[in-house]
């Protein structure tokens, strides 16, 4: 800035006074800003800053994978969190670039836009005084028409060939044909880089304006939810929506296809639940993978499925209680994980109060298919021989302190303390279904049987579309801009000076053309001698 | 089948080897053959001619013209033979490089065939059918534009490099699909960004030759320099690298950033997760959006522009491979092995 202020001052222009130095300094920045080197820069930076986001965990899409990376990398992971790795589509240098992106390509368009418009209502400009400079040049020689005729004879073949043409009349009795095309090429990419404002537009408001929320849906008409926040596993709301905001629904798993490969490849699954929308009776829908279920104000996808173990413990006191829990598949054979825990077991009658020390709880894998060899992991996901590996707690479960604690497995720092003891053997106890358990208490656990369950993502995202439109806008608008050639051709018909005075005779009336390529386009040559060709035909 | 397009797919490097050997013979023909001659016709007699033509156009008279006449001299006989050899090598390089395609075809096609879908499932099938776009593009350009046929050796080259590559890292057994792939879009999606990647993948063939040329015409004369005294010319290259990308450059966006966003939507619920594979999509997106706009740009030089181009290649390596080797994700099919 200082060096060309610095700079003697061209006489023509005088130094600039105080209040406009400031603005000078802005109208450059906002130059510079704009200019196509900066937006080069700029989508540059944008994807290296997107590499971190490959690299590390983001929060956003596994949140797990973040805590994992913390237990692996304990020195490191909190660096990595102030620099906002684990959330770099979120982070405020990840959104100052493409802010900044944004703004010089608004910066950038709207002159254009203007340019643009003008240039589409005006006429094509005027024949420059020497065609021959041209990149294209032709002399067609002499015609018998008048030059008006002439003129307006080549100005129709052009309109022909679809350009926009303009004939004019000059002072020395001279005629000029202007023609362009092309303007294609502008209007596209125009509409190409609008519509990447709309896609911003429709990302943004998508997440203010949207929510998403998981849940693990169990089979049975009795384990259904509704929708409210309580009753999910995790949610997340936009800026913008409150927890009254969600429409409301309620769902039950009424039944859960699955169907595998010899290999125990999955070949296809679908689930069929019943609906109830705004209170209304159920009605029975289905949905799969790639066809979620679509309600009003939300849609409702499969991402996953497993086996929920059906347990009936009865107690000291012959009271029998039965739970239904969802274990986590960890392989692809569906080797799944889980726990019972009964906090509300062995209950004296008389005294009617709970023993703390009495609590139950019952820890281990799950196989649909067991191998005949007694390994504890699954040879099919399907149910073919299933059994339960599990191992009996006895002591306080910790449930009443209040810290919410996983529903996955028990509270280790319990056993820790001694105040849940392990009761059953070192190996795990093997249920097969039906089979009952027997603990060194006398008390009982039976393996019931066992229940689907669905893995369900609810989403709602209202401007998902107008991400939508505009990329589609887009890339319509990026073809036309890629593929148009801007050029102009120019015809001049001027009384031969040899013969003036006789128009219409013939040589009465010259004839010569040129052509300018405005964009980079190597067939325009074989275009001007076709145009040349059809023009000389036109006038003979 | 499996077993099949396994040696048609080995068949096909093999051809791919061959057809790169004969082009290395006729390139080591160097200016003797007429292709060779067409390379290094001095750039000012083609900028004289006006705005460059095309390189078809710039092809001198048919071998036939120089065929021996009973009383040429002994010297001038033995530097057309040669001359004619030269042709015939290409020729040649051009004939098995149509067999290798045929080939890397079968390959494919059987592999489908052998699982009873579309042959990119997983990331070996991925890899092999985009070579085989990437092939057959060239093929393609060298049929329309004969002149071209000296980067027949480097383009079948990096065809060898990425088939070998696929087959050591990435070999997956024929397998059916997940249910996530159960869907049309699955076809729509990844067939255009196959083609796309393709695309893009070959451009890099010419994008590289170009800077070696343009380095050469600059007098540099290291290695790879000297590799640019028989390619085309500068400013064809430079326009058959534009052309590539800018074709495949809408297919990519179309497959990428709009089939993709759909189906993703219809099958985990959002349209964009910054998955890894999509993180790198976005990011070749970017690089080669970043291209366009370089080579748009006057102020930028076109050397510049093609080192974006480059660039955008190692991003598009870093989605074949790497992302499927170092990071997990959801795009599951992508697993190698
Ligand atoms: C948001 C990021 C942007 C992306 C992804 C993007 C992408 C593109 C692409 C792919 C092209 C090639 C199409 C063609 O050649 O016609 C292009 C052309 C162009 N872009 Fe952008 N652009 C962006 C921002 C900008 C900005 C900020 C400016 C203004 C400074 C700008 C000005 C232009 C111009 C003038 C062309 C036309 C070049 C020509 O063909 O003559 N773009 N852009």
């Amino acid at each position: 800035m200082t060096v060309t202020q610095e700079r003697p001052a061209a006489p023509a222009a005088p130094p600039p006074r105080r209040p406009n130095r400031l603005w000078a300094l802005l109208r450059n920045s906002w130059r510079q800003l704009t200019s196509m080197r900066t937006a080069l820069v700029l989508l540059f930076l944008l994807a290296i800053a997107a590499i971190p986001g490959s690299v590390f965990p983001q929060r956003a899409v596994n949140t797990e994978r973040v805590t994992r990376y913390y237990q692996a990398h304990p020195q490191l992971a909190p660096w990595v969190e102030r620099l906002g790795g684990f959330e770099v589509y979120a982070s405020p240098w990840f959104a100052s670039i493409y802010l900044l992106l944004f703004t010089s390509l608004v910066g950038c368009i709207i002159p254009r836009i203007a340019d643009h418009v003008r240039a589409l209502r005006q006429a094509p400009p005027d024949a420059p005084k020497r065609l021959q400079r041209l990149p294209q040049f032709a002399d067609l020689g002499s015609r018998t028409g008048a030059p008006a005729e002439v003129a307006s004879n080549v100005a129709g073949m052009l309109r022909r060939h679809r350009f926009r043409t303009r004939v004019r009349e000059s002072e020395d009795g001279s005629w000029t044909v202007s023609a362009e095309k092309g303007y294609l090429k502008e209007t596209g990419n125009l509409f190409f880089h609008t519509a990447l404002l709309a896609v911003l537009l429709g990302v943004g408001f998508g997440h203010w304006y949207g929510w998403h929320a998981n849940r693990i849906l169990v089979g049975g008409n009795d384990s259904g939810f509704c929708n409210t926040l309580t009753q999910y596993d995790d949610s997340t709301l936009g800026p913008r929506v409150e927890p009254s905001d969600l429409p409301n629904f309620c769902l039950r798993l009424s039944d859960f296809d699955a169907t595998f490969q010899s290999t125990g490849q999955p070949k296809s699954f679908s689930a069929t639940v019943g609906v109830s929308e705004n209170n209304g009776p159920y009605e029975t829908r289905k949905f799969t993978v790639n066809d979620p279920l679509r309600l009003d104000g939300a849609n409702v996808y499969l991402l996953g499925h497993g086996y929920a173990p059906v347990l009936k413990y009865t107690d000291r006191y012959g009271v029998s209680q039965t739970k239904v829990v969802p274990f986590l598949p960890m392989d692809a054979m569906q080797t799944s994980e889980g726990v019972a825990q009964f906090p509300d077991v062995n209950i004296d009658p008389k005294t009617d109060k709970r023993d703390s020390t009495l609590q139950m709880g019952f820890e281990g894998v799950y196989l649909p298919t067991a191998p005949t060899d007694g390994r504890a992991t699954s040879v099919f996901p399907a149910e073919n021989n299933p059994m339960l590996y599990l191992s009996a707690f006895r002591g306080d479960l910790g449930l009443d302190v209040g810290t919410p604690g996983s529903v996955y497995s028990l509270d280790q720092s319990q056993i820790t303390s001694g105040d849940l003891k392990k009761v059953s053997g070192d190996r795990p106890y093997a249920l097969k279904l039906g089979d009952t358990w027997t603990l060194d208490d006398g008390t009982k656990l039976e393996f019931v049987g066992t229940r689907p369950f669905a893995t369900l993502s609810i989403r709602h995202d209202p401007t998902q579309l107008l991400a939508l439109a505009g990329a589609v806008v887009g890339l319509i608008g990026l073809m036309f801009s890629l593929s148009g050639r801007r050029r102009r051709v120019w015809f001049r018909v001027s009384q031969n000076a040899d013969l003036a005075g006789s128009p219409g005779e013939s040589g009465g009336t010259l004839l010569t053309a040129g052509g300018l390529p405005r964009t980079d386009y190597p067939g325009f040559e074989a275009e001007f001698k076709a145009l040349v060709k059809a023009a000389e035909e036109g006038t003979p | 089948m499996a077993e099949l397009s396994n040696q048609l797919m080995a068949a096909a490097v093999l051809a791919y080897l061959a057809a790169m050997v004969a082009y290395a013979g006729e390139y080591a023909f160097g200016k003797r053959s007429r292709i060779g001659r067409a390379a290094v016709r001095p750039a000012k007699q083609l900028v004289g001619a006006g705005a460059p033509a095309s390189v078809a156009d710039d092809v001198v008279p048919p071998a036939d013209d120089v065929a021996p006449a009973a009383d040429v001299a002994a010297a001038d006989y033995v530097a057309a033979a040669r001359r004619n050899r030269g042709e015939l090598v290409g020729q040649i390089a051009v004939g098995i490089n149509v067999l290798a395609v045929l080939l890397h075809l079968g390959g494919l096609v059987t592999r489908g065939v052998a699982a009873d879908r579309m042959p990119w499932g997983n990331m070996y099938e991925y890899i092999l059918s985009t070579t085989f776009i990437a092939s057959a593009v060239w093929l393609g350009v060298v049929l329309a534009r004969p002149a071209v046929r000296h980067l027949g050796l480097f383009a079948t080259l990096f065809l060898v490099v990425m088939i070998g590559a696929a087959s050591m890292i990435a070999y997956t057994p024929v397998g059916p699909l997940v249910p996530a792939l159960h869907s049309y879009w699955f076809i729509i999606h990844v067939s255009t960004i196959i083609i796309g990647s393709g695309i893009f993948l070959i451009g890099a063939v010419p994008a590289a030759m170009f800077l070696i040329r343009n380095g050469y015409d600059e007098g540099k004369r290291r290695f790879p320099y000297t590799l640019g005294k028989h390619v085309p010319e500068a400013v064809s290259l430079e326009r058959l690298t534009f052309r590539l990308h800018a074709f495949a450059f809408p297919l990519f966006t179309f497959g990428a950033l709009i089939a993709g966003p759909i189906w993703a939507e219809a099958s985990w619920g959002r349209y964009w997760g910054w998955d890894p594979k999509e993180v790198w999509a976005f990011i070749s997106w970017v690089v080669y959006a970043g291209y366009l706009h370089a080579r748009a740009t006057p102020s930028v030089k076109r050397t510049v522009a093609t080192w974006i181009a480059l660039f955008g290649f190692l991003t598009m390596l870093m989605n074949l491979f790497g992302v499927n080797l170092f990071f997990e994700g959801l795009h599951s099919y992508a697993n190698a092995g």
